[in-house]
């Protein structure tokens, strides 16, 4: 598939623009933070994003998707990411909706996807402990056999939108050892399900996330026992690379900011921008930003094309736009100088989203050592 | 599409029937590419088989007109084509500066009686080419060159010295920058022009470089004329042309460099001969695993940045000044690259010649040496990273 958006991707994307720049501008994310809204989004535009037939943009039109694919999902996400905008698409359409899409019964997939594509349902998916690091193997919550189904015991950290969750994918421990591939079974609980405790956590990036607490939790199966490592590997391969389309769109904003700022910023009579050590390291991070933008487009092509080099391209695009948003962001904050030290200037809120980003699903040099197994070495 | 098919069946049978045997599937470093010229002697057979072949066809340059040689074909046809080549691993049948650089300048600026003169041969692999640009006084300040061209009414007399003449001593032409305006505001007093190198007064001398080979040369003018009908463009117009074909030049540059500087093995390969690797075939020592897939998925993000730069002017998109982008990244990460390989090898590394050292370790050392003017020649990273603030975006002077 050609790197190049088509008309129709064009078309959303301008419809996106046009949204964000309207409905959405980082203040808005910036209100709820000072807020300290208990939710962290607006409902009411949750509601008419999935209106807009973005929430089901990816998922079939049987479940009530709009039957497009990633290639679209990702021009949505990178003009969401532009503005920081906190609705909970990474927890429930690329977390929580990929995992029952790719795992699901035909029932559960019908209980649940329609919900989640008209905006009435939050499903995540809970993937990290607080030992697990970016090891989707190193599972140490049991479920165990109990009176008619299954008990769910352990601690989850960080679940993204888990606080807001309807439905929440626990993978736990059925057998094997901790960090072993074998003996992970995927597991749906939900909300206000007795023993489940989902306490809102407070991140730098202000995204929503859970301390999430299974005592004796009857969970539901999702897909074979013992068998969701493979299926959590590939759910978290797409979440990484709708990831990826949001950071692309920030760490572009956070450009835009920087170059704006260069341009009128005068020092010693004249735009700091005219300084050849400024410009030579803005033509730096112009390059990494085409790169990454280059690896997001292969990677969520890869997607809609089934390719078996999906995974490798879910790592290039994370190893190179983890690395390239914290660059724009790092640079943006040393050329806006002391103002953007300042938590008034947007530059801080996109360094703060560059480094939550960059922790999710593994940095760069993770995803290296995952390019190497990959590929043999 | 069903035409493309039709295409490809028809190029596939024709290599089949025309491509020699010894040449499919040999690594390219294996080869001495063919650059073609007077001076190409003892050709290899297979290799002189395989250009006339192509250069029957107008496969030499694929996308140019047929009228000068090329094969006329749609830059959908030429990626066809490309496909079909690397399924057999064929080596390209010529290469060189004729087919990347003057040859796409003379197509947009040359008259029509310059491109009969000049693009068939080009395409036949008889001409080889060089490029007259940098001077000892002028390197990245181009525009500063001083070879001066004296109006002579039907021709001119050229005096001055070119420097970095890559392969001017095989080559049979030149085409160069001459200062045809002293009292011009330096880029106003500038003409291209293509000179004969067999005219009396050039002379040509070998550079050493830090890398032990003379790709490079100084070439001297003295009291050389050269004919006004070879003037590219308009006198004192030549730093449009010049413009022109450095972007040529840097995307082949760039375009070199893309695939991963035609290596042969991989790196992973290559590094095991030096570091430990384990039962299931992992490179146990982290940091050269590390350098190793940095390299490699910069390797691959790089070529994807290419070929998305690809689509967009075939979806009809203007191309912006990406050259620039290609030129800085595509070098320095080759140079990367190669010193990567160095620092995996260790010790064996450091060899100039045998014995002790094998043929691609002192390669190695040599190719690490040379790499080092990747991001000197055919303007800096620094001119380039001008280039970026200035015209992508849109930084003050």
């Amino acid at each position: 598939m050609d790197l190049v958006l088509t008309e129709d991707q064009a078309l959303i994307a301008k419809t996106a623009a046009d949204f964000v720049k309207e409905k959405s501008p980082v203040a808005r994310m910036r209100a709820l933070r000072d807020a300290n809204d208990a939710t962290g989004y607006s409902r009411a535009l949750w509601k008419e994003m999935a209106e807009l037939g973005w929430v089901g943009l990816a998922f079939p039109e049987n479940l009530g998707g709009a039957g497009l694919g990633f290639a679209e999902l990702a021009v949505v996400l990178e003009e969401l990411g532009r503005t920081l905008a906190p609705e909970p698409f990474l927890g429930t359409v690329l977390l929580g909706g990929q995992a029952l899409l790719l795992g699901g019964s035909d029932a559960q997939k019908q209980a649940w996807l329609p919900k989640l594509c008209a905006g009435d349902a939050i499903v995540t998916l809970a993937h990290q402990e607080a030992r697990s690091r970016y090891d989707l193997n190193h599972v140490e919550t049991r479920a165990e056999r109990a009176a008619g189904g299954w008990k769910l015991r352990g601690e989850k950290i960080q679940v993204l939108d888990g606080h807001v969750a309807d439905a929440l994918l626990i993978p736990a421990r059925t057998s094997g050892a901790v960090a072993d591939a074998a003996g992970i079974s995927l597991f749906l609980v939900t909300k206000g399900a007795a023993g489940l405790a989902a306490t809102r956590q407070s991140r730098v990036d202000s995204r929503g996330a859970a301390l999430v607490k299974l005592d004796g939790v009857a969970g539901e199966p999702v897909g074979a026992e013992g068998a969701a490592g493979e299926l959590l590997a590939r759910v978290v391969d797409r979440a990484t690379i709708g990831l990826c389309a949001e950071m692309l769109g920030g760490m572009q904003q956070a450009f835009a900011l920087t170059l704006e700022h260069l341009k009128t910023r005068k020092q010693f009579d004249v735009p700091i921008g005219s300084f050849q050590a400024l410009k030579h390291r803005a033509a730096d991070v112009f390059i990494e930003l085409e790169l990454a933008k280059s690896a997001v487009m292969a990677a969520a092509r890869a997607v809609d094309e089934n390719s078996p080099e999906l995974a490798k391209l879910a790592s290039l695009a994370k190893a190179k736009c983890s690395d390239a948003y914290l660059l724009a962001a790092h640079e943006g904050v040393q050329m806006f100088g002391g103002v953007g030290m300042t938590d008034e200037y947007d530059i801080g809120l996109y360094l703060k989203r560059a480094r939550a980003a960059e922790l999710t699903f593994g940095d760069a040099a993770f995803h290296r050592a995952h390019w190497a197994s990959l590929n043999g070495y | 599409m069903a035409d493309l098919e039709t295409f490809r069946a028809e190029m596939r049978s024709w290599l089949e029937a025309n491509a020699p045997q010894r040449l499919r599937g040999t690594p390219a470093d294996q080869l001495e590419g063919v650059w073609g010229g007077k001076k190409w002697k003892d050709a290899d057979p297979d290799q002189k088989a395989w250009l006339e072949r192509c250069a029957a066809r107008g496969l030499t340059a694929p996308t140019w007109p047929k009228e000068y040689g090329g094969g006329g074909l749609s830059k959908e046809e030429a990626k066809v084509f490309a496909e079909e080549m690397r399924r057999l691993r064929l080596p390209p049948p010529l290469i060189g500066f004729g087919l990347t650089m003057i040859g796409p300048t003379l197509l947009q600026f040359g008259t029509e009686e310059q491109k009969r003169e000049h693009l068939p041969k080009i395409c036949r692999g008889e001409i080889r080419w060089c490029q007259g640009y940098s001077e000892p006084g002028a390197g990245s300040d181009l525009a500063g060159l001083q070879a001066r061209a004296e109006d002579r009414g039907d021709h001119y007399i050229v005096n001055g010295t070119k420097i970095w003449t890559s392969y001017a001593d095989k080559a049979d032409w030149i085409f160069a920058l001459v200062r045809t305006d002293p009292k011009a505001k330096k880029q106003e007093g500038i003409t291209f022009i293509l000179i004969d190198m067999e005219t009396p007064g050039v002379s040509v001398s070998p550079i050493l470089l830090i890398s032990g080979s003379s790709p490079f040369c100084e070439t001297h003018f003295t009291n050389v004329k050269a004919l006004k009908k070879n003037v590219i463009h308009k006198e004192n117009a030549g730093w449009t042309v010049a413009k022109a074909l450095l972007g040529h030049e840097r995307t082949m540059i760039s375009e070199a460099f893309g695939a991963g500087g035609g290596m042969r093995r991989s790196l992973a390969e290559r590094a095991r001969q030096y570091v430990a690797s384990d039962a299931s075939g992992r490179i146990t020592d982290a940091a050269s695993r590390d350098a190793i897939a940095r390299i490699e998925m910069d390797t691959r993000v790089f070529g994807l940045t290419m070929q998305r730069s690809r689509d967009a002017a075939k979806a009809g998109h203007q191309p912006g000044p990406e050259s620039s982008m290609f030129k800085v990244y595509g070098t320095e990460l080759n140079m990367r690259r190669q010193d990567t390989l160095v620092r995996l090898a260790g010790p064996q590394s450091l060899g100039w010649e045998g014995p002790g050292f094998n043929e691609e370790e002192l390669a190695t050392t040599r190719d690490w040496l040379r790499s080092r003017g990747n991001s000197i020649e055919g303007g800096t990273s620094e001119v380039q990273r001008n280039i970026i603030a200035k015209r992508v975006l849109g930084l003050p002077d």
